[in-house]
């Protein structure tokens, strides 16, 4: 509880500053990797982030452990997987996403060779190039901080700056190229700005999770929205609340001293906290996301049962040419749920009679409603689709819960003559029901 | 209906500007000399010269492969050249950027982008606008008349994933009206659209050629050529003939395009009959 009120307190300076700068890395990283996401270079991403790790190996050798040499190295060996994965595209059979993990791979190989040489060196301990590889985010100092801090807002004003260039070259490259845009300058200059947000976070999440930051906001933010504008936005919220809440977390909650002797992985558990953002972005979002969707289903499925109950109740009565005749569920050409019985007399469109259910009137006109639009359908289908008619009853069925008003005026407009002509020769064309109210 | 735009009334003075078209009194919108293009060491044009003029409606057909789209492309400078040149309206590509519209294949684009579609069109402003500046209510008003023009106004908020096929190319269609360029260049524009998309962009493409535009459309449909576009491409792989379509749309060029294609051969006898040859 003490800790609880520590962090939120922000008293105590170190927290502090890891909380402050996995916040900033994690809106920085998902502003960016939004549109990684958007130009499909996901995993592109993944083998840039790979490949940084040899690259600030090998800066390491020539410069030592001066910032601008590590990210120098990084945009080098960034640039390198990328030329690699376009060769090897080009030039042989092997497909992208084969040539790709072979690029991760490859350079991360490399990169724990090389940081482990580099380690050996007299004075490379304090290089301290493997926590490159899982990130150490809780051993964050302020200098770190203040390297996030500048990057995050160069990486904030290029996007925000650029937005119109990169929305152009995401969504079509060659329209954007045929306006004289410099289209590779734009792929190379998003390229780029994953590289500094893979460098500066590679202290904190490492190699192995950076590519999670990038993309796991921006695919948790597409489920709220259709527009670009609030996709950035939303992905930024959900990168920073990953960010803070994964250091609050680690700082709060007590590590089991047995198995956890050096506390909790901050980075790892920033990357799950994102993932959980996706998980429930992915369940609950509103429209686009599965229990909407479930929804929606559940929705269609209990209209249509309740529609076919009314649909055979009153296609039974019409045999005796009486609305009202008693019916049991037993009686009807479909099995009936008893739930769907429950809500037709819920809404008042049957009600329990003496001889079992009858349709009220209000049930009756919205039974000839339903049945209006089956039979039209069907006649569509065998007059103008030239379907046979023992065929159209199946193809017609299921289409009436679903045609809109202005479809089925369309058709009573095609088909007008069945309304002043009355039955065909064709059995399955009884006359529309004109029940009082049947006409929408 | 007027195509907006601050040239339209200029147009008609520059279509007249006289050019080695060897035609009186019409321009030349695009020179291609001895163009090849090779996809790896497949080569998929070879030796195209070409000139289109200026103020017309130009159709490139030809069979499956025959390298129209990368016809488009190389003229576009989206396909390298393995040899050749091209000039528009007399000037390298570069010089010219700000005139020519592009319509790309639907299926190029991913209809998932999280933009709508008055989005889509204002990038067809994005060209004038230049670097860093956002479009304004001035560009999204052009925006909003561009789609009136192709009927589409009333989705200018729909994301556009939500359109059907052919509202997606009216949609396309929209955003190169946006661009109010001299030159349009599009790539299978009737390509799977419905009856009511196919006449809104016919309608489009005459209300160009009325504006002094030019419009060099690849086309799939040889049964339409007569009677949508005056100046017909004919490609395989080589150019094939071009030239007016009463004069260059004969059977013995489609015969010569197409091979021994015989379906689509008897296809086009019947276009020809019934097109008459007059465009």
């Amino acid at each position: 509880m003490d800790d609880l009120v520590r962090l939120l307190t922000l008293r105590d300076a170190n927290t502090r500053v890891v909380l402050l700068g996995a916040t900033l890395l994690g809106i920085a990283a998902a502003l960016v990797g939004t549109f990684a996401v958007l130009r499909k270079r996901s995993l592109m991403g993944d083998a840039v982030a790979h490949a940084a790790l040899p690259g600030i190996a090998c800066a390491y050798f020539v410069a030592g452990r001066s910032f601008v040499a590590l990210l120098v190295g990084a945009l080098v060996f960034g640039v390198l997987s990328a030329a690699f994965v376009s060769l090897v595209k080009a030039t042989t059979r092997i497909k992208e996403d084969a040539a790709i993990a072979l690029a991760i791979g490859g350079f991360f190989g490399l990169g724990v060779v090389l940081s482990r040489i580099a380690q050996n060196q007299p004075g490379g301990n304090r290089a301290g190039l493997d926590t490159f590889i899982y990130g150490k985010a809780a051993s964050m100092v302020s200098a770190d901080a203040r390297l996030i801090l500048a990057a995050a807002v160069v990486l904030a004003l290029a996007t925000a700056l650029l937005h119109k260039e990169f929305k152009l070259l995401c969504f079509d490259r060659d329209f954007a190229a045929t306006q004289g845009w410099p289209t590779l300058g734009l792929d190379l200059l998003l390229m780029g700005l994953v590289c500094v947000c893979t460098v500066v976070g590679l202290p904190a999440v490492g190699v192995v999770l950076m590519v999670a930051l990038l993309i796991i906001p921006a695919a948790a933010a597409r489920f709220w929205t259709d527009r670009l504008g609030p996709m950035l936005a939303l992905a930024a919220g959900f990168g920073g609340a990953s960010g803070m809440l994964g250091v609050a977390l680690s700082a709060v909650v007590p590590a089991p001293a047995s198995t956890l002797s050096r506390g909790w992985p901050t980075g790892p558990l920033i990357v799950l906290v994102a993932a959980g953002i996706f998980v429930a972005s992915m369940i609950g979002a509103p429209r686009r996301g599965l229990v909407a969707d479930l929804v929606r289903r559940v929705r269609l499925r209990r209209r249509v049962a309740l529609q076919n109950l009314l649909r055979d109740a009153f296609e039974r009565g019409e045999e005796t040419g009486d609305p009202a005749r008693p019916w049991t569920p037993r009686d009807l050409r479909r099995p009936v749920r008893g739930e769907t019985l429950r809500r037709a007399v819920a809404r008042g469109l049957a009600r329990p009679g003496t001889a079992g259910f009858v349709l009220t009137p209000e049930g009756q006109a919205a039974a000839a409603r339903v049945i209006r639009a089956h039979r039209l359908w069907e006649l569509f289908l065998i007059e103008q689709a030239a379907i046979a008619p023992d065929h159209v009853d199946r193809d017609a069925d299921e289409i009436e819960h679903v045609l809109p008003a202005s479809v089925i005026a369309a058709l009573e407009a095609r088909l007008a003559a069945v309304d002043r002509d009355g039955p065909r020769e064709t059995p399955i064309v009884p006359p529309s029901p004109h029940a009082p109210g049947a006409t929408p | 209906m007027k195509l907006a735009g601050p040239e339209a009334a200029g147009i008609h003075a520059r279509a007249a500007v006289p050019a080695a078209a060897g035609r009186a009194g019409v321009g030349v919108s695009v020179e291609v000399h001895d163009v090849t293009v090779a996809y790896g060491r497949k080569p998929v044009l070879w030796d195209v010269d070409l000139v289109l003029p200026e103020g017309r409606l130009v159709a490139i057909v030809g069979p499956n492969g025959a390298g129209k789209s990368t016809l488009l492309k190389a003229i576009l400078g989206l396909v390298p050249l393995a040899s050749g040149r091209v000039t528009i309206f007399g000037e390298p590509l570069r010089r010219v950027r700000r005139e020519i519209g592009y319509v790309p294949q639907r299926e190029t684009v991913d209809w998932d982008f999280p933009i709508d579609a008055l989005g889509v069109v204002l990038m067809g402003r994005y060209g004038r606008l230049g670097w860093i500046r956002r479009p304004g209510r001035a560009d999204r008003e052009a925006a909003r008349e561009c789609l009136r023009q192709v009927g589409m106004e009333d989705f200018a908020g729909r994301q556009i994933s939500q359109l059907s096929g052919g509202q997606q190319q009216r949609v396309f269609l929209a955003r190169a009206l946006a661009q109010d360029a001299r030159l349009y260049f599009m790539d299978e524009p009737f390509a799977g659209v419905d009856a009511a998309t196919e006449t809104a962009i016919v309608e489009v493409l005459r209300r160009m050629r009325e504006a002094g535009r030019t419009v060099v459309a690849v086309h799939h449909d040889l049964q339409t050529v007569p009677e949508y576009f005056d100046h017909v491409v004919l490609l395989n792989m080589r150019l094939v003939a071009s030239g007016p379509v009463e004069a260059t749309f004969t059977r013995e060029n489609l015969q010569r395009a197409y091979g021994g294609r015989l379906t689509l051969l008897d296809e086009a006898a019947e276009a020809i009959r019934r097109g008459g040859g007059g465009a």
